[in-house]
Protein backbone atom coordinates (compact mmCIF):
# COMPACT_ATOMS: atom_id res chain seq x y z
CA UNK A 1 0.00 0.00 0.00
CA UNK A 2 2.77 1.99 0.63
CA UNK A 3 4.00 1.88 -2.81
CA UNK A 4 1.49 3.51 -4.66
CA UNK A 5 1.16 7.10 -2.99
CA UNK A 6 5.54 6.88 -2.34
CA UNK A 7 5.72 8.58 -5.83
CA UNK A 8 3.26 11.77 -5.70
CA UNK A 9 4.45 11.81 -1.47
CA UNK A 10 7.83 12.87 -3.28
CA UNK A 11 6.71 15.66 -5.88
CA UNK A 12 4.37 16.70 -3.24
CA UNK A 13 7.87 17.35 -0.80
CA UNK A 14 9.73 18.75 -4.23
CA UNK A 15 7.17 21.53 -4.12
CA UNK A 16 7.22 22.08 -0.14
CA UNK A 17 10.77 22.94 -0.68
CA UNK A 18 10.82 24.84 -3.96
CA UNK A 19 8.04 26.72 -2.52
CA UNK A 20 10.01 27.70 0.94
CA UNK A 21 12.69 28.27 -1.39
CA UNK A 22 10.62 30.68 -2.86
CA UNK A 23 9.08 31.95 0.02
CA UNK A 24 12.37 32.85 2.00
CA UNK A 25 13.39 35.17 -1.40
CA UNK A 26 10.32 37.22 -1.77
CA UNK A 27 10.36 37.76 2.50
CA UNK A 28 13.13 38.05 3.38
CA UNK A 29 15.05 41.44 3.74
CA UNK A 30 18.37 40.58 3.60
CA UNK A 31 20.31 39.79 0.60
CA UNK A 32 22.40 36.50 1.82
CA UNK A 33 19.55 34.92 2.75
CA UNK A 34 17.54 35.70 -0.69
CA UNK A 35 20.27 33.98 -1.92
CA UNK A 36 20.62 31.27 0.52
CA UNK A 37 16.79 30.36 -0.26
CA UNK A 38 17.34 30.84 -4.17
CA UNK A 39 19.74 27.94 -3.77
CA UNK A 40 17.40 25.97 -1.52
CA UNK A 41 14.48 26.34 -4.44
CA UNK A 42 17.37 25.22 -7.32
CA UNK A 43 18.22 22.02 -4.96
CA UNK A 44 14.33 21.23 -4.83
CA UNK A 45 14.22 21.26 -8.67
CA UNK A 46 17.10 19.12 -8.81
CA UNK A 47 15.73 16.66 -6.71
CA UNK A 48 12.60 16.68 -8.82
CA UNK A 49 14.39 15.91 -11.97
CA UNK A 50 16.46 13.03 -10.03
CA UNK A 51 13.30 11.32 -9.18
CA UNK A 52 11.95 11.94 -12.50
CA UNK A 53 14.62 10.17 -13.58
CA UNK A 54 14.18 6.88 -11.31
CA UNK A 55 13.54 3.08 -12.67
CA UNK A 56 12.25 0.63 -9.74
CA UNK A 57 14.53 -2.17 -9.80
CA UNK A 58 16.86 -0.29 -11.83
CA UNK A 59 20.38 0.50 -10.50
CA UNK A 60 23.02 3.34 -10.80
CA UNK A 61 24.11 3.90 -14.61
CA UNK A 62 27.48 2.10 -14.62
CA UNK A 63 27.53 -0.53 -16.76
CA UNK A 64 28.08 -3.97 -15.07
CA UNK A 65 26.80 -7.45 -16.42
CA UNK A 66 24.68 -7.28 -18.96
CA UNK A 67 21.14 -7.62 -18.50
CA UNK A 68 20.82 -5.06 -15.40
CA UNK A 69 18.38 -2.44 -15.52
CA UNK A 70 19.93 0.93 -15.24
CA UNK A 71 18.24 4.20 -13.98
CA UNK A 72 18.11 7.09 -16.76
CA UNK A 73 21.34 8.93 -17.26
CA UNK A 74 20.01 11.87 -18.87
CA UNK A 75 18.38 13.91 -15.52
CA UNK A 76 21.86 13.00 -14.06
CA UNK A 77 24.18 14.81 -16.93
CA UNK A 78 21.26 17.70 -16.96
CA UNK A 79 21.55 17.79 -13.08
CA UNK A 80 25.54 18.09 -12.67
CA UNK A 81 25.61 21.05 -15.23
CA UNK A 82 22.69 22.67 -13.08
CA UNK A 83 24.28 22.42 -9.80
CA UNK A 84 28.03 23.93 -11.23
CA UNK A 85 26.02 26.78 -12.81
CA UNK A 86 24.25 27.04 -9.38
CA UNK A 87 27.07 27.36 -7.54
CA UNK A 88 29.12 29.86 -10.28
CA UNK A 89 25.29 31.89 -9.89
CA UNK A 90 25.99 31.85 -5.98
CA UNK A 91 29.36 32.23 -6.38
CA UNK A 92 28.78 36.11 -8.80
CA UNK A 93 25.76 36.85 -6.54
CA UNK A 94 28.24 37.04 -3.07
CA UNK A 95 30.73 39.14 -5.12
CA UNK A 96 27.84 41.36 -5.54
CA UNK A 97 26.50 41.76 -2.27
CA UNK A 98 30.04 42.43 -0.91
CA UNK A 99 30.40 45.18 -3.25
CA UNK A 100 26.98 46.47 -2.28
CA UNK A 101 27.95 46.27 1.02
CA UNK A 102 31.19 48.32 0.35
CA UNK A 103 29.35 50.88 -1.59
CA UNK A 104 26.35 51.46 1.08
CA UNK A 105 27.25 49.99 4.59
CA UNK A 106 24.50 47.38 4.86
CA UNK A 107 22.88 44.55 2.85
CA UNK A 108 19.31 44.57 4.10
CA UNK A 109 17.27 45.49 1.05
CA UNK A 110 15.02 48.05 2.97
CA UNK A 111 17.80 49.80 3.70
CA UNK A 112 19.55 50.60 0.31
CA UNK A 113 16.21 51.60 -1.02
CA UNK A 114 15.91 54.55 1.36
CA UNK A 115 19.54 55.18 0.80
CA UNK A 116 19.37 55.29 -2.99
CA UNK A 117 15.54 57.57 -2.49
CA UNK A 118 17.60 59.97 -0.11
CA UNK A 119 20.11 60.85 -2.70
CA UNK B 1 48.55 28.11 20.73
CA UNK B 2 48.46 23.86 22.02
CA UNK B 3 44.95 23.76 19.74
CA UNK B 4 46.89 25.33 16.26
CA UNK B 5 49.63 22.99 16.90
CA UNK B 6 46.69 19.61 16.71
CA UNK B 7 45.28 21.37 13.50
CA UNK B 8 48.48 21.68 11.99
CA UNK B 9 49.67 17.98 12.68
CA UNK B 10 46.75 16.48 11.70
CA UNK B 11 45.93 18.87 7.69
CA UNK B 12 49.83 17.40 7.49
CA UNK B 13 48.41 14.24 7.27
CA UNK B 14 45.27 14.83 5.83
CA UNK B 15 45.95 17.30 3.14
CA UNK B 16 48.12 14.90 1.00
CA UNK B 17 45.61 12.30 0.72
CA UNK B 18 42.71 14.28 0.10
CA UNK B 19 44.65 15.80 -3.00
CA UNK B 20 45.65 12.33 -4.37
CA UNK B 21 41.62 11.10 -3.61
CA UNK B 22 40.91 14.48 -6.00
CA UNK B 23 43.43 12.44 -8.35
CA UNK B 24 42.16 9.17 -8.11
CA UNK B 25 38.16 10.78 -8.76
CA UNK B 26 39.53 12.86 -11.42
CA UNK B 27 41.44 9.63 -13.35
CA UNK B 28 39.06 6.96 -12.70
CA UNK B 29 35.32 8.83 -13.81
CA UNK B 30 35.40 6.48 -16.46
CA UNK B 31 34.72 3.29 -14.42
CA UNK B 32 33.38 4.67 -10.76
CA UNK B 33 31.35 7.76 -10.20
CA UNK B 34 33.51 11.12 -10.41
CA UNK B 35 34.60 12.98 -13.40
CA UNK B 36 35.85 16.78 -13.70
CA UNK B 37 33.72 18.41 -11.72
CA UNK B 38 33.69 16.68 -8.63
CA UNK B 39 37.49 16.71 -8.54
CA UNK B 40 38.24 19.66 -9.56
CA UNK B 41 35.90 20.51 -6.12
CA UNK B 42 38.06 18.12 -4.26
CA UNK B 43 41.23 19.09 -4.96
CA UNK B 44 40.40 22.82 -4.23
CA UNK B 45 38.83 22.09 -0.77
CA UNK B 46 42.25 20.45 0.08
CA UNK B 47 43.75 23.63 -1.00
CA UNK B 48 41.13 25.59 1.21
CA UNK B 49 41.77 23.83 4.41
CA UNK B 50 45.73 24.06 3.86
CA UNK B 51 44.88 27.75 3.64
CA UNK B 52 42.51 28.31 6.35
CA UNK B 53 45.36 26.26 8.79
CA UNK B 54 48.45 27.82 7.47
CA UNK B 55 47.34 31.02 6.30
CA UNK B 56 46.37 32.33 3.54
CA UNK B 57 50.40 34.02 2.56
CA UNK B 58 51.80 30.50 2.79
CA UNK B 59 48.86 29.17 0.73
CA UNK B 60 49.79 31.98 -1.65
CA UNK B 61 53.64 30.59 -1.39
CA UNK B 62 52.63 27.57 -2.76
CA UNK B 63 50.53 28.79 -5.84
CA UNK B 64 50.61 31.98 -7.15
CA UNK B 65 47.16 33.99 -7.48
CA UNK B 66 48.17 34.55 -11.56
CA UNK B 67 49.15 30.96 -12.08
CA UNK B 68 45.55 30.37 -11.11
CA UNK B 69 44.72 32.90 -13.33
CA UNK B 70 46.38 31.14 -15.74
CA UNK B 71 45.06 27.59 -15.46
CA UNK B 72 41.54 29.13 -15.63
CA UNK B 73 41.79 30.05 -19.43
CA UNK B 74 44.26 26.92 -19.88
CA UNK B 75 41.21 24.54 -19.36
CA UNK B 76 38.66 25.97 -21.48
CA UNK B 77 41.47 26.03 -23.71
CA UNK B 78 42.42 22.42 -23.41
CA UNK B 79 38.89 21.77 -23.73
CA UNK B 80 38.45 23.54 -27.08
CA UNK B 81 41.63 22.86 -28.21
CA UNK B 82 40.60 18.95 -27.88
CA UNK B 83 37.34 19.81 -30.16
CA UNK B 84 39.48 21.93 -32.86
CA UNK B 85 42.35 19.14 -32.74
CA UNK B 86 39.17 16.62 -34.36
CA UNK B 87 38.74 18.70 -37.35
CA UNK B 88 41.95 19.66 -37.77
CA UNK B 89 42.11 15.45 -38.14
CA UNK B 90 39.62 14.98 -40.01
CA UNK B 91 36.36 14.63 -37.84
CA UNK B 92 33.60 16.88 -36.77
CA UNK B 93 33.89 19.55 -33.72
CA UNK B 94 34.34 17.26 -30.74
CA UNK B 95 34.60 14.12 -32.51
CA UNK B 96 36.67 12.19 -30.52
CA UNK B 97 36.89 9.38 -32.57
CA UNK B 98 39.18 11.40 -35.30
CA UNK B 99 41.78 11.48 -32.38
CA UNK B 100 43.32 7.66 -33.09
CA UNK B 101 42.50 6.87 -37.00
CA UNK B 102 43.27 3.29 -36.04
CA UNK B 103 40.43 2.53 -33.05
CA UNK B 104 37.66 5.20 -32.73
CA UNK B 105 37.14 4.18 -29.58
CA UNK B 106 40.84 4.83 -28.15
CA UNK B 107 39.96 7.54 -29.35
CA UNK B 108 36.66 8.13 -27.49
CA UNK B 109 39.07 7.30 -24.46
CA UNK B 110 41.98 9.68 -25.38
CA UNK B 111 39.55 12.77 -25.90
CA UNK B 112 37.15 12.02 -22.75
CA UNK B 113 39.97 11.90 -20.15
CA UNK B 114 41.85 15.14 -22.36
CA UNK B 115 38.09 16.77 -22.06
CA UNK B 116 37.89 15.90 -18.48
CA UNK B 117 41.49 16.91 -17.52
CA UNK B 118 40.79 20.52 -18.56
CA UNK B 119 37.57 20.57 -16.47
CA UNK B 120 39.01 19.40 -13.54
CA UNK B 121 41.50 22.10 -13.81
CA UNK B 122 39.17 24.78 -14.38
CA UNK B 123 36.85 24.27 -12.00
CA UNK B 124 39.58 23.91 -9.10
CA UNK B 125 41.61 26.72 -10.30
CA UNK B 126 38.38 29.13 -9.94
CA UNK B 127 37.47 27.58 -6.59
CA UNK B 128 40.97 28.27 -5.15
CA UNK B 129 40.72 31.50 -6.66
CA UNK B 130 37.27 32.37 -5.14
CA UNK B 131 38.83 31.27 -1.94
CA UNK B 132 41.96 33.83 -2.20
CA UNK B 133 39.91 36.33 -3.24
CA UNK B 134 37.07 36.35 -0.19
CA UNK B 135 40.18 35.66 2.05
CA UNK B 136 42.35 39.00 1.13
CA UNK B 137 39.20 41.80 0.46
CA UNK B 138 39.01 42.21 3.85
CA UNK B 139 42.55 43.17 4.46
CA UNK B 140 45.50 45.70 3.27
CA UNK B 141 47.40 44.69 0.65
CA UNK C 1 12.66 -0.28 3.06
CA UNK C 2 14.19 2.26 0.90
CA UNK C 3 11.13 3.81 0.61
CA UNK C 4 11.05 4.49 4.15
CA UNK C 5 14.31 5.81 3.58
CA UNK C 6 13.62 7.72 0.91
CA UNK C 7 10.65 9.92 2.79
CA UNK C 8 12.31 10.25 5.98
CA UNK C 9 15.21 11.80 4.16
CA UNK C 10 12.45 13.96 2.70
CA UNK C 11 10.87 14.68 5.65
CA UNK C 12 14.33 15.94 7.54
CA UNK C 13 14.65 17.83 4.38
CA UNK C 14 11.72 19.76 5.06
CA UNK C 15 12.70 20.14 8.48
CA UNK C 16 15.79 21.66 7.53
CA UNK C 17 14.55 24.47 5.12
CA UNK C 18 11.20 25.21 7.43
CA UNK C 19 14.48 26.11 9.75
CA UNK C 20 16.38 27.78 7.37
CA UNK C 21 13.19 30.47 6.82
CA UNK C 22 12.99 31.04 10.51
CA UNK C 23 16.24 31.95 11.72
CA UNK C 24 17.98 35.05 11.41
CA UNK C 25 21.22 34.24 12.73
CA UNK C 26 23.29 34.03 9.50
CA UNK C 27 26.36 31.84 10.37
CA UNK C 28 23.22 29.19 11.39
CA UNK C 29 21.80 29.42 8.44
CA UNK C 30 24.93 28.56 5.95
CA UNK C 31 25.31 25.86 8.04
CA UNK C 32 22.18 24.12 8.04
CA UNK C 33 22.12 25.13 4.53
CA UNK C 34 25.43 22.83 4.32
CA UNK C 35 23.79 20.12 6.30
CA UNK C 36 20.94 20.51 3.98
CA UNK C 37 23.42 19.54 0.46
CA UNK C 38 24.54 16.69 2.43
CA UNK C 39 21.03 15.26 3.44
CA UNK C 40 19.83 16.07 -0.10
CA UNK C 41 23.14 14.04 -1.40
CA UNK C 42 21.99 10.85 0.74
CA UNK C 43 18.50 11.32 -1.26
CA UNK C 44 20.17 11.63 -4.58
CA UNK C 45 22.06 7.95 -3.54
CA UNK C 46 18.97 6.13 -2.64
CA UNK C 47 17.65 7.35 -6.24
CA UNK C 48 20.46 5.51 -8.23
CA UNK C 49 22.30 9.07 -9.03
CA UNK C 50 25.58 8.93 -7.43
CA UNK C 51 27.47 11.25 -9.65
CA UNK C 52 25.04 13.78 -8.59
CA UNK C 53 25.23 13.11 -5.02
CA UNK C 54 29.23 13.24 -5.36
CA UNK C 55 28.61 16.39 -7.21
CA UNK C 56 26.49 17.97 -4.32
CA UNK C 57 27.89 16.83 -1.54
CA UNK C 58 31.44 17.99 -2.81
CA UNK C 59 29.93 21.27 -4.13
CA UNK C 60 27.07 22.23 -1.76
CA UNK C 61 28.64 21.01 1.78
CA UNK C 62 32.27 21.60 0.46
CA UNK C 63 32.65 25.13 -1.45
CA UNK C 64 29.22 26.74 -1.34
CA UNK C 65 29.89 26.86 2.26
CA UNK C 66 33.42 28.38 2.18
CA UNK C 67 31.97 31.32 -0.23
CA UNK C 68 28.63 31.57 2.29
CA UNK C 69 31.10 32.23 5.38
CA UNK C 70 33.13 33.90 3.33
CA UNK C 71 30.29 36.72 2.53
CA UNK C 72 29.68 36.53 6.25
CA UNK C 73 32.95 37.35 7.10
CA UNK C 74 33.14 40.33 4.89
CA UNK C 75 29.18 41.64 5.46
CA UNK C 76 27.27 40.64 8.25
CA UNK C 77 26.16 37.69 10.46
CA UNK C 78 22.63 38.70 11.51
CA UNK C 79 19.33 39.43 9.81
CA UNK C 80 18.12 42.57 11.20
CA UNK C 81 13.96 41.89 12.57
CA UNK C 82 11.42 43.04 10.30
CA UNK C 83 9.38 45.56 11.09
CA UNK C 84 5.54 44.28 10.26
CA UNK C 85 5.25 41.11 8.50
CA UNK C 86 3.87 41.17 5.35
CA UNK C 87 1.56 38.22 4.31
CA UNK C 88 1.25 39.13 0.65
CA UNK C 89 4.37 36.47 -0.03
CA UNK C 90 2.62 33.17 1.93
CA UNK C 91 -0.39 34.21 -0.08
CA UNK C 92 1.54 34.07 -3.21
CA UNK C 93 3.44 30.58 -2.14
CA UNK C 94 0.31 28.95 -1.29
CA UNK C 95 -1.54 30.16 -4.59
CA UNK C 96 1.61 28.72 -6.42
CA UNK C 97 1.96 25.41 -4.31
CA UNK C 98 -1.59 24.54 -4.98
CA UNK C 99 -1.50 24.95 -8.82
CA UNK C 100 1.58 22.68 -8.78
CA UNK C 101 0.30 20.31 -6.72
CA UNK C 102 -2.87 20.33 -8.80
CA UNK C 103 -0.65 19.78 -11.79
CA UNK C 104 1.44 16.64 -10.36
CA UNK C 105 -1.75 14.09 -10.70
CA UNK C 106 -0.50 13.96 -14.46
CA UNK C 107 2.99 13.13 -13.50
CA UNK C 108 3.66 9.55 -14.28
CA UNK C 109 3.90 6.86 -11.78
CA UNK C 110 7.22 6.99 -9.71
CA UNK C 111 9.74 4.52 -11.11
CA UNK C 112 7.56 3.51 -14.06
CA UNK C 113 9.92 1.75 -16.80
CA UNK C 114 7.53 2.45 -19.68
CA UNK C 115 7.35 6.91 -18.46
CA UNK C 116 8.10 8.97 -21.68
CA UNK C 117 11.21 10.01 -19.83
CA UNK C 118 12.72 6.90 -20.66
CA UNK C 119 11.65 6.03 -24.00
CA UNK C 120 12.97 8.53 -25.81
CA UNK C 121 17.40 8.88 -26.57
CA UNK C 122 18.32 6.99 -23.43
CA UNK C 123 18.07 3.62 -24.43
CA UNK C 124 19.78 4.26 -26.81
CA UNK C 125 22.53 5.88 -24.68
CA UNK C 126 22.63 2.63 -22.90
CA UNK C 127 22.66 0.34 -25.15
CA UNK C 128 25.45 1.64 -27.78
CA UNK C 129 27.51 3.47 -24.93
CA UNK C 130 29.12 0.31 -24.20
CA UNK C 131 30.03 -0.39 -27.95
CA UNK C 132 31.25 3.65 -29.62
CA UNK C 133 33.10 4.49 -26.61
CA UNK C 134 33.66 1.59 -24.37
CA UNK C 135 33.47 3.68 -20.88
CA UNK C 136 31.39 1.75 -18.27
CA UNK C 137 30.20 5.09 -16.43
CA UNK C 138 27.29 5.90 -18.61
CA UNK C 139 27.04 8.92 -17.13
CA UNK C 140 30.41 10.28 -18.20
CA UNK C 141 30.25 9.21 -21.65
CA UNK C 142 26.71 10.59 -22.13
CA UNK C 143 28.32 13.71 -20.61
CA UNK C 144 31.97 13.94 -22.49
CA UNK C 145 31.09 12.40 -25.58
CA UNK C 146 27.47 12.32 -26.33
CA UNK C 147 27.07 15.96 -25.11
CA UNK C 148 29.90 16.86 -24.64
CA UNK C 149 29.16 20.57 -27.16
CA UNK C 150 27.18 21.41 -23.64
CA UNK C 151 30.00 20.39 -21.34
CA UNK C 152 31.92 23.15 -23.37
CA UNK C 153 29.50 25.96 -22.49
CA UNK C 154 29.04 24.58 -18.92
CA UNK C 155 33.05 25.03 -18.62
CA UNK C 156 32.92 28.56 -20.00
CA UNK C 157 30.24 29.49 -17.61
CA UNK C 158 32.21 28.33 -14.65
CA UNK C 159 35.27 30.39 -16.63
CA UNK C 160 33.23 33.20 -16.63
CA UNK C 161 32.02 33.52 -12.89
CA UNK C 162 35.99 33.44 -12.04
CA UNK C 163 36.70 36.09 -14.68
CA UNK C 164 33.56 38.18 -13.08
CA UNK C 165 34.86 37.33 -9.03
CA UNK C 166 38.05 38.53 -10.25
CA UNK C 167 36.89 41.25 -11.62
CA UNK C 168 34.81 42.32 -8.64
CA UNK C 169 36.61 41.56 -5.89
CA UNK C 170 39.97 41.27 -7.44
CA UNK C 171 42.59 43.95 -6.07
CA UNK C 172 44.84 43.89 -8.77
CA UNK C 173 42.34 45.81 -11.47
CA UNK C 174 41.83 49.40 -9.73
CA UNK C 175 41.93 52.27 -11.57
CA UNK C 176 44.56 55.20 -10.13
CA UNK C 177 42.33 57.89 -10.85
CA UNK C 178 43.77 61.57 -10.33
CA UNK C 179 40.64 62.25 -7.70
CA UNK C 180 41.32 59.24 -5.87
CA UNK C 181 38.38 56.88 -6.75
Amino acid sequence: MIEIDVGLINYWVVIFLMMTGFYIVMASRNLIKKMVGLSLFQSSVFIMYITAGKVLGGTAPILTKPGTDYSNPLPHVLILTAIVVGIATTGMGMALIIRINEAYGTVEENEIRSQDAAE
Amino acid sequence: MSGNIILRIVGKLFIPFIILFALYVQFHGDFGPGGGFQAGVIFAAAFVLYGLIFGVEKAKRVIHPNVLQTCIALGVLLYAGTGVAGILLGGNFLDYGALNSHDPVHGQHLGILLVEFGVGMTVASVMMSTFFLFASRGRPS
Amino acid sequence: MSEIINLSLLLFLSVLAVTIARLRNLFAVVMIAGFYSLVSAALFTVLDAVDVAFTEAAVGAGISTVILLGTLLLTTKEEKAPERWSPLPLIVVLITGAALVFATEDMPAYGDPNAPAHKHVAPRYLEDSGDEIGVPNVVTSVLASYRGYDTLGETAVIFTAGVGLLLLIGKSFRFRDPDGE
